[in-house]
């Protein structure tokens, strides 16, 4: 299926068994990126059409869970929090991971949720689970507002947080966030197609992985746990740390760390996106 | 004339049954093979996908070696029953699929359309599924924006255009599904049997669109369909395929049609030949079932208030002679109720029915029953002993027809009738 791969002859598109393995076909996506924002835009649509509360739902998740978060993890099991107030401290660490988690889980269903419409038309299937990463990035900025209005409040207040120049290093942390997303939900996409297991395997390994990642702990609580080389290795780590330390002002994160989320992202994606256009071209046979 | 599309030996293979315990184990073993260089262990296995047969291998070819070749702006009809090998084939040319092995190469822009309205969202409004289906189709936002007006008129559901499509009955919901279809601009064209949507009159708009559209505009077009007539109207040449294998090179759609109802029927009559399911003495048994139209033609189909005439073809292998037979032949509705019964002792004709091989037929000057799908019955008594008895021994498809003659068409038995009025 390569592009002008025959443009001599006027042939411009060739349907053959296998294509060679290294091929990301980013340009084929670019093509067609109308489609992309019509995706976006009908996410968002039937998203608030006919909900009474709209948006608000958005608001309301993150708001019970952190203070479920504060009433068990805070008050009852008595984690610490660096000196920052409970609430604010779940908040932030949720309102990360909700969009990693998020992009995770949405784009790891992208061929069994779409079968209907991929048995039906072609088009480079990779711009289903761009557009779902792109519309869960509604739903990160009104939790991340939320967040805000929090910090707003305990800075007023006089508590200990310190919003510091890191902040600018946001737009980062969420390419970061949305790029593990994404290349962890490609690659269970494509194992979904076959392997139904996967499915079930999801949901629990995506709680497991949030408690591999500092979102109900501080990195700092942990440095005499034998788990510590877990939670180091996971690539949401320095992401979580690093969102906290520009916001909150209490966080462990070096450049390195940086460079680590950075390189798996890019290894999750390229792998992620390989495998990915493989099944797309006979998925349609084992769904 | 320069090709826009070259086919060459396409071979699907399809692994038969549930996907899942030992498909793991196949896998590994066909990457074990296929990493050192030697053929996949499977193919060598594959069947042709004949269905009447039952399966030996779990693997079977659903299209094998298939090859031919399109020039730019000829209509080509696909022509083949189910099972034949057609949507795989469309799947692997619109890439939904890919193929096991071959290779096809297209030269320009390739949209299929395997149905009307693929990714409509009930939330969204008629403009914007129009943007996103058109997107899907593989349209760009700026080609949609030119065409809007032409879609909303050609749909003909302008006074609901932003209001949701949930709300559209299904009637303006296909037409603006196919109003979208209609419209796209490439210069090959995919097409399954999505003319088979929509009241009549809408029919008829469809089918004229896409004449135009291959006639004028010199599009290329692949028109899958069962549709006779369609193709009839619509392609030039075409191709029958038949267990997954090209039955009838490309050519002359007519001839192509009589090639695909002529091996239909012979596969018919080798049907009840062998069929268990007959009671009586058997000494005369029913072997097929023909239909023929005014001018003698065998067709698959009869046309309600037309000449038909029902054949059915029996074998006395003993050649025993009787003077006291009795034949009846009878449509009956697929709910069970018997429509017409065509018996001769109802017109005092006797049948001697001593040949090895023949056929009787029932002649009937105005077919007077509507549209639809039947079935016939055949029963035979000789002496008033039940010689042989099949139920369903044929369907019988009637096309709805003229038969009053002014154009209206009616469901039910049709009689001719007058009126009056004091």
């Amino acid at each position: 299926m390569a592009e002008n791969a025959d443009s001599t002859q006027g042939w411009n598109l060739k349907i053959q068994p296998t294509s060679s393995f290294f091929e990301l076909r980013l340009k084929e996506l670019w093509a067609y990126r109308d489609l992309l924002f019509l995706f976006v835009r009908r996410d968002f649509i039937s998203t608030y059409k006919q909900t009474l509360l709209g948006p608000l739902w958005f608001f309301i998740q993150p708001l019970l869970s952190s203070i479920t978060f504060t009433f068990v993890f805070g008050k009852i099991a008595g984690i610490p929090t660096d000196g920052i107030p409970q609430i604010l401290f779940y908040l932030t660490g949720l309102t990360c991971w909700n969009y990693f988690s998020e992009c995770l889980t949405r784009t790891s269903s992208t061929f069994t949720t779409n079968s209907s419409i991929f048995g039906k038309v072609y088009f480079p299937r990779m711009v289903v689970p761009v557009s779902n990463v792109i519309s869960n990035l509604f739903r990160f900025i009104i939790q991340f507002s939320l967040m805000l209005v929090f910090l707003g409040y305990y800075m007023f207040t006089g508590a200990n947080v310190h919003p510091g120049p890191l902040i600018l290093l946001t737009p980062v942390f969420l390419i970061l966030m949305a790029g593990l997303g994404l290349g962890t939900g490609i690659l269970v996409s494509s194992f979904t197609t076959k392997y139904r297991d996967f499915t079930f395997l999801l949901s629990f390994g995506v709680q497991l992985l949030m408690y591999t990642t500092p979102v109900i702990y501080p990195l700092s609580a942990m440095k005499n746990s034998s788990y510590k080389w877990l939670i180091d290795l996971n690539p949401m780590t320095p992401v979580i740390e690093g969102f906290r330390l520009a916001y909150l002002g209490a966080g462990e994160f070096t450049i390195n760390d940086l460079l680590y989320s950075t390189i798996s992202m890019f290894v999750l994606l390229i792998v992620g996106l390989l495998i990915f256009n493989k099944v797309e071209k006979t998925f349609m046979d084992t769904v | 004339m320069s090709k826009a599309i070259e086919v060459h030996n396409i071979s699907k293979l399809y692994r038969l049954g549930a996907i899942g315990t030992g498909s793991l184990v196949h896998d590994l073993n066909r990457w074990w093979k296929t990493m050192r260089g030697q053929e996949d262990p499977y193919q060598l296995v594959g069947q042709v996908n004949d269905r009447s047969q039952k399966a030996t291998s779990p693997y079977v070819w659903a299209l094998k070696d298939i090859s031919f070749s399109v020039n730019e702006g000829e209509v080509i009809g696909i022509i083949g029953k189910n099972g034949a090998g057609k949507s795989t084939l469309l799947k692997i040319l619109s890439r939904i699929t890919s193929p096991s092995q071959g290779e096809i190469r297209i030269k320009g822009r390739i949209a299929s359309l395997l149905e009307v309205g693929t990714g409509f969202h009930p939330e969204l409004s008629g403009r914007e599924n129009i943007f996103l289906n058109g997107a899907i189709l593989g349209m760009r936002k700026k080609e949609i924006k030119a065409k809007l007006d032409e879609i909303i008129d050609f749909s003909g559901v302008e006074r609901y255009i932003d209001t949701p499509v949930k709300r559209y009955s299904s009637g303006m919901y296909v037409r603006l599904a196919f109003g979208v279809a209609a419209h796209l601009d490439p210069e090959i064209l995919v097409i399954d049997e999505v003319l088979a949507v929509g009241d009549a009159e809408f029919q008829k708009k469809c089918i004229g669109k896409m004449q135009d559209v291959s006639r004028s505009e010199g599009r290329t077009v692949l028109f899958v369909s069962h549709n006779m007539a369609a193709v009839k109207s619509l392609c030039t040449q075409s191709i029958v395929l038949k267990n997954g294998m090209v039955d009838f090179e490309k050519g002359d759609t007519e001839l192509a049609i009589q090639h695909y109802i002529r091996a239909e029927i012979s596969a018919s009559k080798i049907l009840l030949r062998n069929r268990k399911d007959r009671s009586g003495r058997g000494r005369i048994q029913f072997t097929a079932v023909e239909y023929l139209n005014g001018a003698g033609e065998i067709v698959p189909s009869l046309i309600s208030g037309e000449k038909a005439e029902i054949r059915a073809y029996y074998q006395n292998p003993e050649q025993f002679e009787s003077i006291n037979n009795k034949i009846e032949v009878s449509i009956t509705h697929p709910e069970g109720i018997i429509l017409i019964q065509f018996n001769n002792f109802l017109k005092n004709f006797s049948l001697k029915l001593n040949h090895k091989e023949g056929y009787v037929s029932v002649h009937i000057d105005r077919l007077p029953i509507s549209g639809g799908q039947y079935f016939i019955n055949l029963l035979v008594f000789s002496n008033d002993l039940l010689e042989d008895w099949v139920i369903h021994a044929g369907s019988l498809l009637v096309e709805e027809g003229d038969y009053y003659g002014y154009g209206v068409s009616s469901t039910g038995i049709k009689a001719e009738h007058t009126w009056e009025e004091n």
